[in-house]
């Protein structure tokens, strides 16, 4: 289950991560160590153990699906690098830009 | 005057501070001269990365309780009012929380001081303090070591007086590592016990708040102050917050498990010969020791580095120029979050990210993730199996070694494995406390009390006991 170069670009795309190609090989190798010790995991018989341990655990208490006041201590003016009308700016998604051209 | 200030513990300045005998000023100044003292010089500690001016009303305590006029340190993770939040990166730089976490307006309503934020490793991920935005810090008993990490910062804070208590964060051991590593005493509570609401999240399943002390009833103290349900974090626990400063008492009845995964034979013989030590003293104290077996301890290391990763990759996603700190403006939104998101980690963070969705992506995921997270309900069921059996707590050492050197260990795995004995609980959830038993070489060495989950008051029976028991002797 080695992995290549190209995975590490997959995944870098994945993630978001400029990865520049002179350090692709590097991480190549140290991410080949690291889940070479993983490994040893597939030797432990362990078939629905999550299942069980979850079902076993109590539920998470859920609060009230409604809105309420955020504890802010400082309004979102003083912290939001852009805001226009109440609203926080930020870059054009290329999504959006994409969605535009196939109109 | 200020020397021997500092040198008294948290609950003692409280109550000095409270009945007018000290003046809450007098010991502010005596943390800030001690933290300039500590600082200076090429081999400065760098434990303190961002401090307190001295007009900042929002770090100034919200009462006068038990802590009244006792200055604190806050990891760099941890969301503060008017002092930077970084967590130690370069993404975040500079960047101030709008809300204030949980664990620190409990402090503050305690009446904490805060003093500054400390120095950590890159978003939690490291166990040396060596990879910070801020450089790293050093250990304050050989400058040329590690303080151990990744809340390396508040450990060393600690350790030289500059406050009694600080706040750190565990996902691995991150607290009570550099307890040991800086001869002090550090507690990871059980997952739920206190909210993570304004704790920067890197593994949620695995991150808890944790606090530092120089003695086990400040320790104490400052757990069950920060303890307690929070309908801020989903995760919180609804449960009642025991007493947890039980003092030093006689064991009888209680039964010491020690796990024989934790003492193998490669164990340094040193570190081996001062838990023995610890053990009689817990015999002498009226416990009884029982040896035990937790069969999957092998496999927490890599189960460890494929949960956290993992959970890591999504937590870190929100970093990315638009939703939180700096961006690089290139053409192109994709472009600009690479550019941003590889500008502003580290090779340490790049490197868990990849790991991190390289074992959830399509393919991988059942053969990576799938199967840790079976095998962490293995290693939980372990200690649930052990404490069943009428064993009350566990007694391990913290870590292998005393401090590593700084730039001693460039493996990334070789580091993984100095949190071999740590890992365990926080996979498991369980609460776990390291305090000073001994010493290698004029380096602290500690030893590891681990309890079931929501049963603190019982390891810190332990705990107090212990220290009362190797008085001296847990400092040479």
């Amino acid at each position: 289950m080695g992995v290549t170069p190209d995975d590490v670009r997959h995944v870098a795309t994945l993630a978001r991560l400029s990865i520049p190609e002179g350090e692709l090989a590097s991480y190549v190798e140290q991410l080949n160590a690291i889940l070479g010790h993983m490994e040893a995991l597939q030797q432990v018989p362990s078939s629905g153990a999550a299942a069980a341990a979850d079902a076993a655990r109590p539920g998470m208490a859920l609060r009230a699906d409604a809105v309420g006041p955020m504890p802010l201590t400082r309004p979102a003016a003083e912290f939001a690098p852009e805001l226009r009308d109440g609203f926080f700016l930020v870059p054009r998604l290329a999504t959006h830009e994409d969605a535009g051209e196939g109109a | 005057m200020s020397r021997s200030l500092l040198d008294l513990t948290a609950a003692q300045l409280g109550a000095a501070v409270r009945e007018g005998r000290t003046p809450a000023g007098e010991l502010l100044t005596a943390s800030l001269d001690r933290l300039a003292e500590t600082h200076a010089g090429n081999d400065g500690l760098n434990a303190i990365v961002h401090q307190v001016g001295a007009d900042d009303s929002a770090m100034q305590p919200l009462a006068m309780g038990p802590l009244a006029g006792v200055p604190v340190a806050i990891k760099d993770n941890l969301a503060t009012r008017t002092l930077p939040t970084t967590c130690g990166s370069r993404i975040l730089d500079g960047w101030v929380s709008p809300y204030e976490a949980t664990a620190v307006r409990k402090l503050r309503e305690a009446g904490a001081i805060v003093i500054g934020k400390t120095n950590r490793e890159v978003f939690a991920m490291g166990s040396s303090t060596e990879h910070s935005a801020f450089g790293p810090s050093r250990n304050p008993h050989d400058r040329r070591r590690a303080p151990g990490g990744s809340s390396g910062g508040s450990a060393a804070a600690v350790a030289v007086g500059i406050a009694p208590i600080a706040l750190g964060s565990e996902t691995g051991g991150s607290v009570r590592q550099p307890a040991a590593f800086c001869g002090i005493v550090g507690v990871k509570p059980t997952y739920g016990r206190v909210s993570r609401y304004g704790l920067v999240a890197f593994a949620s399943s695995l991150d808890c708040v944790a606090p530092f002390g120089r003695t086990v009833d400040d320790a104490a103290l400052a757990t069950e102050i920060i303890s307690g349900h929070d309908p801020l974090d989903a995760t919180s626990a609804a449960h009642t917050v025991p007493a947890m400063r039980v003092g030093p008492g006689p064991l009888a009845g209680l039964v010491v498990g020690v796990p024989k995964e934790y003492f193998p034979d490669s164990l340094m013989p040193e570190v081996r010969a001062i838990c023995d030590r610890a053990l009689e003293a817990l015999r002498a104290q009226g416990a009884t020791i029982r040896e035990v077996s937790l069969p999957h301890t092998p496999y927490a290391i890599p189960v460890y580095y494929i949960i956290a990763p993992a959970e890591a990759s999504a937590n870190l996603a929100r970093f990315d120029g638009v939703r939180y700190g700096m961006r690089i403006e290139v053409d192109g939104v994709q472009a600009m979050y690479g550019a941003t998101r590889a500008a502003g980690f580290g090779a340490e963070v790049t490197r868990r990210i990849l790991l991190g969705t390289y074992v959830l992506s399509a393919g991988y995921y059942d053969a990576y993730y799938r199967k840790a997270q079976e095998v962490r309900a293995l290693i939980a069921r372990d200690f649930t199996d052990v404490f069943a059996s009428g064993v009350h707590v566990l007694f391990t050492p913290t870590t292998p070694t005393p401090a590593f050197a700084l730039g001693a260990i460039s493996d990334p795995y070789e580091m993984y494995l100095s949190d071999i004995y740590t890992v365990t609980a926080n996979l498991a959830g369980i609460p776990g406390i390291s305090l000073p038993i001994g010493r290698v070489h004029g380096l602290p060495v500690g030893g590891q009390v681990l309890a079931p989950a929501f049963d603190e008051p019982t390891m810190f029976r332990a705990a107090y006991a212990l220290e009362a028991a190797l008085g001296a002797e847990a400092h040479r």
